[in-house]
C-alpha cells in the first residue's frame, strides 16, 4: 500500500460508520470511479496498475414509480425525436412545409411559426443560456434529473438494455449464459440482440438526417438510393455511434467521457435532493435472521438487509449505499428495487429515497427534516431563465419582417465628380423575411439636397428608388448619394437609409455618414 | 449471492493514492479504463495509415505517392474544376449576353459584379485601388470623368486592349514633352500653365499674362485638348475644364506635365483574362457610379 494510505480519507465505504458523510466526502467521491475499483493489485508495494478492465453491468429488471417515469420519458423523447420531422406546417408556396427543418443550403432554420436567419443565431445563445441554467436549477432541486431521465445516452442505453434483457434474459439468466460456452441458442440470442440494436441505431441516424431535408421525400430518396451521399454518410455515422455508445460503452460514457458528472460534483450541495441511501435508518446492516438475534441481544440493527437489490438494478453498477457517487446517474431505479424489498419484509419504504445530506444529519440529531425549493441559488437560476426567456420572447415578438443594413464604401471614402459635387457610395442590404416578393422605397434622410441612385434598379416611386426583393431573401444594392450642396472639408454628416414597403407596413432604417474631403 | 464480494465496493484505501495531499484531501490513483488505452494504441496504428494512403516518405529522387495518388495540387485543381462547373451556366449566359443586357438583367448584373469584384482585386487594384479610387497618374474609376470614354463598350475596349501598351487596337496618343523637346520655353510653359488653371476656375498667380497664355494654348494645346480645353477622348486628351485632375491641379505639376509630357500605360488584358472576365470587369467598373450610357 502506498505510504499515504494510513491517512483516512474522508469518504464513506461499505460498512463504514455513518456520520463520516460530509461535504468533503462529496468532493472526494467525485474523484473516485466505482467501476474501476474492482481489480487485484498485481504488484506488491505501492505500484498501481495503469489501467483496469471494464466490469460488465447486468442491470436487473425492476418495476415501480421511477421505472414508470423513465418509461414515460423514454416514449415521449424518442417519439418526438423519431416523428417530429414528419410533422407538417403550411407556410405557403415560397417556404418548406416541414415544421422543424434546418435548411442548410438556404441558411434557414424553421421551427413551426418561427423562422431564423443566420444573423439571428443569437437566439441559440439565449437557448443555450437557458438550457445551462435549467440544468443548474434541476441540479439544485433534485440532482441529476438530466442524467437519470432525459440525457440521450441514458434514454438509448435504457432502450438497449431492455432489448438485452428481452433477448438474453434478465440479470441472473444473462450472467449464467455468459459463463457458459457458446451454443446455438446463445448465438441466436446474441445475434437477435445485435440486429435489433443496429436497427434502432440505424433508425436513429435516419431520423437525424430527416431534420435537414423534406422528410417524406428524403425517405423516398433514401429507399431508392437517390439521396445525396452525405445523407448516407451521416446515417452510417450515427448508426455507429448509437450502436457503440448505447450498446457497448453505456456507463463508461457517463463515467469517463461526459463532463457533466464532474460539473455536477461541484454544483451539488447539502440542500439538494439526491438519490440517497438513508444510512441513519439502514445501518448497521443485518439480514432478517441476524437482525432478530441482534434485537434479542438489545443491539441496534438497521433496516438494510444487505440484499444487494439496489446494486443489481443499477444501470451503472454503483452501490448507492457508499454515498454520493460520480457513477450514479440518479435514475431512481434503486429506490424502486429497495421499496419492493421493504414492502415484502414489512418495513417502511424509501430506505433509499430522494433526500438531502442535510436531512440525514438532522434526523440523526433528532431534528425535523426540511426541504425548501426556494433558496438563493434556485431563485437566481429561475430569475436568469425567466429574464433570458422574456428577452428572447420579446425580441421574437417584436422583430420586423424586413431590415436594412448599410456599409459605407471604404475606398474611396468619397469621390469628386467633374462638376465638383461630392458623392459617397454605400452597399445597402435589404432583408425581406416575409414569404412574398416585396418592393421597398429607399429614402435617404439627413442631406436635404441629394441625388440617390441605385445601381441595378431603374424604377422609381416618385423621387424614391424602388427596390424589389424576392420572398425570404436579401438583396444587396450599390447606392450612390450625390450631395448638391457644398460639403465642407472634413465633414461627416449623419444620414439615414429608410426602407418603406411599397404596399405599406413598418419602415426599417439604418444610419451611416456622408463623408466630405 | 456468490458475487456479493465483487459487487461490494472496496474501501478507497485499497485503490491507493498518488501520494498527493491537500489539507487532508488525497488524490486517488484511479487506473485508466482499458478501452481508453486500446483506443490510444489504435490511434497510433491509424496514424501509420497516413504514411500509406497519402504521399509521405521522401525518397532519393522522388517521394512515396500514396495509394490513391492524392496530392494537394490535384485537390486544388479538382476544386477549381468543380467551381467552374458550378458557375458554368451563369458564365455561359454572361458570355452570350451583350454588356447592356448584362447590366439590365438584375440576376446577370449581380453575378457579373461579384465576378468583377474579385477579378478587379486581383488585377486592377494595384494601380486603381481596391475600390477604383485611383491614385496620382492612375485614373479614378468611380468619378464620372473618362479619358477614353465611359460607356460599357468603351470601358471594355480599354480593358481588352489597354492604353499605350503596344496593342494595335489599344488607346494611342500621349502628351508631348513640350519643354524637353524644345517646343516651348520655360516662361511660355509657366504662362500657359497659369492659363490652364483658369479653365477650371482655379486661381492664377498675380501678374500672369493670361492673354499670352491663351495664345500659346491655342497654338500648341488646342489641337488635342480642344479650343475650350474640353479634351478629346479619341486621343485620351483630358478635359481641362472640370474639377478632376489625373495628376494634380497645382501649377508645378501642370508645368511638369507640359515640360516632360504624360503617357501612363494601361496593360492590354485581352490576352491575359478571358472574355467573360473582361465583360464582368467592364460591368463592374461601369457600375462604380460614373458609367456613361
Amino acid at each position: 500500500m502506498c505510504p499515504g494510505s494510513d491517512i483516512a480519507l474522508a469518504m464513506p465505504a461499505v460498512g463504514s460508520r455513518p456520520g463520516q458523510h460530509s461535504l468533503a466526502a462529496l468532493v472526494d467521491d467525485a474523484a473516485r470511479t466505482p467501476l474501476s475499483a474492482d481489480f487485484e493489485p498485481d504488484q506488491p508495494g505501492d505500484e498501481q496498475p495503469l489501467y483496469a478492465a471494464r466490469k460488465k453491468v447486468y442491470p436487473q429488471h425492476v418495476t415501480g414509480t421511477f421505472r414508470r417515469v423513465k418509461w414515460a420519458v423514454l416514449f415521449v423523447t424518442l417519439g418526438l425525436y423519431y416523428l417530429l420531422p414528419f410533422v407538417r406546417w403550411d407556410r405557403g408556396p415560397n417556404a418548406p412545409g416541414q415544421a422543424v427543418l434546418i435548411d442548410s443550403p438556404n441558411r434557414r432554420f424553421f421551427f413551426f411559426f418561427i423562422e431564423i436567419w443566420p444573423q439571428e443565431f443569437y437566439y441559440l445563445t439565449g437557448l443555450l443560456i437557458m438550457a445551462a441554467m435549467a440544468l443548474f436549477l434541476m441540479n439544485a432541486l433534485a440532482g441529476r434529473v438530466w442524467c437519470g431521465y432525459l440525457c440521450p445516452q441514458t434514454v438509448w442505453t435504457d432502450l438497449f438494455q431492455t432489448i438485452e434483457r428481452w433477448t438474453e434474459g434478465d440479470r441472473r439468466e444473462h450472467l449464467q449464459r455468459d459463463r457458459q460456452p457458446w451454443t446455438l441458442d446463445r448465438l441466436v440470442r446474441a445475434g437477435t440482440k445485435h440486429f435489433l440494436w443496429l436497427m434502432i441505431a440505424w433508425w436513429t441516424g435516419g431520423a437525424w438526417v430527416l431534420y435537414f431535408a423534406d422528410a417524406p421525400s428524403l425517405v423516398r430518396d433514401l429507399a431508392t438510393f437517390q439521396a445525396p451521399l452525405i445523407a448516407y454518410v451521416f446515417i452510417g455515422l450515427l448508426t455507429f455511434t448509437t450502436y457503440t455508445l448505447a450498446g457497448w460503452m453505456r456507463e463508461q460514457v457517463c463515467v469517463y467521457m461526459c463532463p457533466w458528472p464532474r460539473i455536477q460534483a461541484a454544483l451539488t450541495d447539502e440542500y439538494a435532493l439526491n438519490v440517497t441511501y438513508r444510512y441513519d435508518r439502514g445501518e448497521p446492516r443485518a439480514s432478517l435472521k441476524k437482525a432478530a438475534v441482534l434485537h434479542e441481544q438489545g443491539l441496534p440493527a438497521g433496516d438494510c438487509i444487505d440484499c444487494l437489490q439496489c446494486v443489481h438494478v443499477c444501470p451503472t453498477g454503483v452501490d448507492i449505499r457508499g454515498g454520493p457517487d460520480l457513477g450514479c446517474i440518479q435514475c431512481g431505479l434503486c429506490i424502486d428495487a429497495c421499496d419492493a424489498v421493504m414492502e415484502k419484509i414489512g418495513r417502511p419504504t424509501r430506505l433509499i429515497a430522494y433526500d438531502t445530506d442535510l436531512n440525514i444529519k438532522r434526523r440523526q440529531q433528532g431534528q425535523k427534516p426540511f426541504y425548501s425549493i426556494v433558496r438563493t441559488r434556485t431563485l437566481l437560476y429561475a430569475v436568469v431563465i425567466a429574464v433570458v426567456g422574456a428577452v428572447m420572447i420579446y425580441s421574437l415578438a417584436t422583430r420586423l419582417n424586413d431590415a436594412v443594413s448599410v456599409l459605407h464604401d471604404r475606398n474611396p471614402l468619397f469621390v469628386r465628380l467633374s462638376d465638383g459635387s461630392l458623392r459617397n457610395a454605400y452597399a445597402v442590404r435589404i432583408l425581406n423575411k416575409s414569404l412574398d416578393s416585396r418592393a421597398f422605397l429607399l429614402k435617404v434622410g439627413g442631406l436635404p439636397d441629394a441625388d440617390v441612385d441605385v445601381i441595378g434598379s431603374s424604377s422609381f416611386s416618385g423621387a424614391d428608388p424602388l427596390i424589389e426583393v424576392g420572398p425570404d431573401q436579401s438583396r444587396e444594392v450599390r447606392v450612390l448619394v450625390t450631395a448638391r450642396e457644398r460639403i465642407g472639408s472634413g465633414a461627416s454628416i449623419p444620414i439615414t437609409f429608410t426602407i418603406v414597403p411599397k404596399t405599406g407596413g413598418t419602415a426599417a432604417s439604418a444610419s451611416d455618414h456622408f463623408i466630405g474631403p | 449471492m456468490a458475487d456479493r464480494s465483487k459487487d461490494a465496493r472496496k474501501p478507497p484505501a485499497q485503490i491507493g493514492t498518488t501520494g498527493h495531499e491537500w489539507d487532508g484531501i488525497q488524490e486517488l490513483n484511479t487506473p485508466l479504463p482499458r478501452w481508453w488505452l486500446w483506443l490510444f494504441y489504435a490511434t497510433i496504428v491509424w496514424s501509420v495509415g497516413y504514411w500509406i494512403v497519402y504521399p509521405a516518405w521522401p525518397l532519393v529522387f522522388s517521394y512515396s505517392n500514396g495509394l490513391f495518388n492524392w496530392h494537394t495540387r490535384s485537390a486544388v485543381a479538382t476544386d477549381l474544376a468543380e467551381l467552374q462547373q458550378q458557375r458554368g451556366p451563369m458564365i455561359a449566359r454572361l458570355s452570350a449576353a451583350s454588356l447592356q443586357e448584362i447590366e439590365s438583367t438584375p440576376e446577370l448584373l449581380d453575378f457579373a459584379r461579384a465576378l468583377g469584384r474579385s477579378a478587379f482585386a486581383d488585377n486592377c487594384a494595384p494601380c486603381h485601388g481596391t475600390g477604383g479610387g485611383g491614385a496620382k497618374g492612375y485614373p479614378n474609376l468611380v468619378d464620372n470623368d473618362w479619358l477614353w470614354g465611359g460607356s460599357l463598350d468603351q470601358i471594355a475596349q480599354t480593358i481588352r486592349h489597354g492604353a499605350r501598351a503596344g496593342d494595335d487596337k489599344g488607346r494611342q496618343g500621349s502628351m508631348p514633352a513640350f519643354g524637353r523637346d524644345g517646343m516651348l520655353k520655360a516662361d511660355e510653359i509657366s504662362t500657359v500653365a497659369n492659363y490652364v488653371r483658369t479653365l477650371s476656375g482655379l486661381k492664377t498667380e498675380p501678374g500672369a499674362d493670361l492673354g499670352r497664355g491663351g495664345k500659346i494654348f491655342a497654338d500648341n494645346c488646342a489641337v488635342c485638348h480642344g479650343p475650350q480645353g474640353k479634351g478629346n477622348r479619341e486621343l485620351g486628351a483630358p478635359n481641362l475644364t472640370d474639377q478632376i485632375w489625373l495628376y494634380a491641379p497645382d501649377k508645378k505639376t501642370i508645368m511638369e506635365g507640359i515640360f516632360s509630357g504624360r503617357g501612363g500605360v494601361m496593360p492590354a488584358w485581352g490576352g491575359k483574362l478571358d472574355d467573360v472576365t473582361i465583360k464582368a470587369l467592364a460591368v463592374y467598373v461601369h457600375t462604380f457610379g460614373g458609367g456613361e450610357q
